[in-house]
């Protein structure tokens, strides 16, 4: 166990549900994560799994009915309106925001800057989320991807200890994503720690130290990428083309097997190996619950 | 490291504001020019003088000045306000650490330079087109002064209170604007105030533009005319002390209703 001066995030027994006409919905039931300073967590999950009301209530905008909660040392449901020491300490990039329009985007970061104590430089957060063609430009003016790398900007643009991205990377091309991935291990390399929620698995793959699954409010398992689910234990399948053919083998140790195969046939046609990938781990995952909860 | 102070932010807030505000042509014009726009229409159809040496334009001025400030504090943030938090702009500023009160000082900060420009044209088009007279003495110079200032105080807090009501922002419109249209009947903008049935003049009474207005025509017209008021006189005393309740009552409301977001 981690002891608490190391821990960004500490969360134990997390409990929130929602009355509404139809009756009460439990979104989170019974949620523990230790995030580390310094770390960047995905956390993944279906629509309505409770990642945002999750988030939400470490970034301290919902109350919770039960549980503990520490975010930089302080329980964000007790900060009441005296919550600016701590809020100039959380950077918050929120899923659709269509606000600021009618300012460009150097006005709109450079007043952000004025809410901080120790507000980073609004040229350089600009040129680091790589929108500087577009700094005098109406925010109204922008794409999907520009007013997203824009809300980065003004999560940012604070310095802040943690940041918090709810599915930032929606609406952009492949080459905007990639970019936007080395803004991020930019920041956690400067000592930010980075709760990202997201649907896209290459996503979380390719940035997370570790990773949550959440599905019907509770933690499915916490693990690194590369582990979650046993991923690196599964058997590898190996497939190859024999008398026009496609054949497939499980093995745990698919070098022998390639080997074999090579010694047996000489030249081995469409040889394939492959591990389940982090989509394939997270699909069994959730579906594992839903025929779980189907009984 | 501190934080910039509450004020400061604030001060930035309402520079941000004035901006966003001027670079909405069409609210700037609505809400800027629709007065004198009134002015003309009213001031050209009615000609007759409502007493001696009082025209309509001159009593009309009186009730425009008061809705003025209703329109550009109340209306304008009962709309402006549930409209930002349905485009998620005040769910981010609840995320950062500027705090509740420099958001409040920069809502106060644009509507007070719209109502000053918004008296500004008015009293400058009445004077040049409808032969406006002018307050002659000091004293009502001061009284047009706390009016004014009062009056956008009490209308601002009770159109932040009263932007928690609307659902969404598109809706906002459809509940405020008649709730100021149906006020400005019954307070005598439009129609002489004495000429109402007295029914509709006591539930007026309970309504703070109907004492922003009799406050103005004590500013705008003779004191001869205090006569043709219900009590017979200004009631000065009583029109500080019915906009003074509303302000508190408004900020009470808006420190307890207001809503960052629709959830």
């Amino acid at each position: 166990m981690q002891s608490s001066s190391e821990l960004a995030i500490d969360v134990r027994g997390l409990r929130k549900s929602y009355t509404t006409k139809a009756g009460t919905k439990v979104a989170v039931d019974g949620i523990d994560l230790q995030i580390k300073a310094g770390e960047i967590f995905a956390i993944l999950g279906p629509n309505g799994a409770g990642k945002t009301t999750t988030v939400e209530i470490l970034e301290g905008y919902r109350n919770r009915d039960a549980g503990d909660v520490s975010v930089l040392g302080q329980d964000p449901g007790k900060l009441g309106h005296d919550n600016r020491e701590w809020r100039n300490r959380i950077g918050i990039v929120l899923q659709s925001t269509n606000d600021v329009a009618d300012l460009t985007v150097y006005e709109s970061v450079s007043h952000f800057a004025k809410y901080y104590a120790n507000p980073k430089n609004p040229e350089s957060v600009i040129e680091s989320v790589g929108l500087t063609e577009k700094r005098d430009a109406k925010v109204l003016s922008l794409s999907g991807g520009q007013r997203r790398r824009l809300d980065v900007a003004l999560g940012i643009i604070g310095t802040p200890d943690i940041l918090f991205l709810d599915e930032p990377t929606t609406g952009f091309d492949p080459e905007a994503r990639r970019v936007f991935w080395d803004l991020i291990r930019s920041l956690r390399a400067s000592g930010t720690t980075i709760v990202l929620t997201t649907h896209y698995l290459d996503e979380a793959e390719a940035l997370a130290d570790r990773v949550a699954v959440i599905t019907d409010g509770r933690i499915v398992e916490v693990a690194t990428p590369q582990t979650l689910g046993g991923r690196h234990q599964a058997l590898a399948v190996v497939s190859w083309v024999e008398n026009g053919v496609t054949q497939h083998l499980e093995s745990a140790d698919p070098a022998v097997e390639v080997v074999k195969l090579s010694q047996r046939l000489g030249h081995v046609e469409e040889l394939l190996v492959t591990r389940p990938s982090l989509e394939d781990i997270y699909l069994s995952m959730i579906g594992q619950t839903e025929i779980g909860d189907a009984r | 490291m501190k934080n910039p102070s509450i004020l400061k932010v604030g001060i930035a807030r309402g520079g941000i504001e004035i901006k966003m505000f001027l670079r909405q042509r069409e609210s700037v014009v609505f809400t800027l020019f629709f007065p004198v726009l009134l002015l003309f229409i009213f001031g050209s159809v009615f000609k007759n003088n409502i007493a001696p040496g009082v025209s309509f334009s001159q009593y009309f001025v009186a009730g425009m000045v008061a809705s003025g400030l209703v329109n550009t504090g109340f209306q304008q943030l009962a709309i402006m306000i549930p409209i930002e938090r349905d485009f998620g702009a005040l769910k981010r500023l609840r995320g950062t650490p500027m705090s509740p009160i420099s958001y409040f000082i920069g809502k106060s900060i644009v509507v007070t330079a719209s109502m000053l420009f918004q008296v500004a044209i008015l009293i400058v088009a009445g004077r040049l087109f409808f032969g406006l007279h002018l307050p002659s003495t000091a004293d009502r110079w001061i009284r047009f002064g706390w009016l004014v200032i009062l009056g956008s105080i009490c209308s601002t807090v009770l159109g932040i209170a009263f932007s928690s009501i609307p659902k969404t922002g598109r809706g906002a419109s459809a509940v405020v604007s008649p709730i100021v249209i149906v006020l400005q009947f019954l307070s005598g903008v439009f129609f002489v105030f004495s000429s109402l049935p007295s029914w509709m003049q006591q539930f007026a009474a309970l309504f703070p533009l109907k004492w922003l207005t009799q406050g103005m025509r004590s500013v705008f017209l003779p004191n001869t005319f205090a006569m043709k008021e219900p009590a017979h006189s200004w009631e000065i005393p009583k029109i500080a002390i019915i906009l003074g309740v509303w302000t508190v009552i408004g900020t009470l409301w808006a420190t307890r209703s207001f809503k960052w977001s629709d959830k």
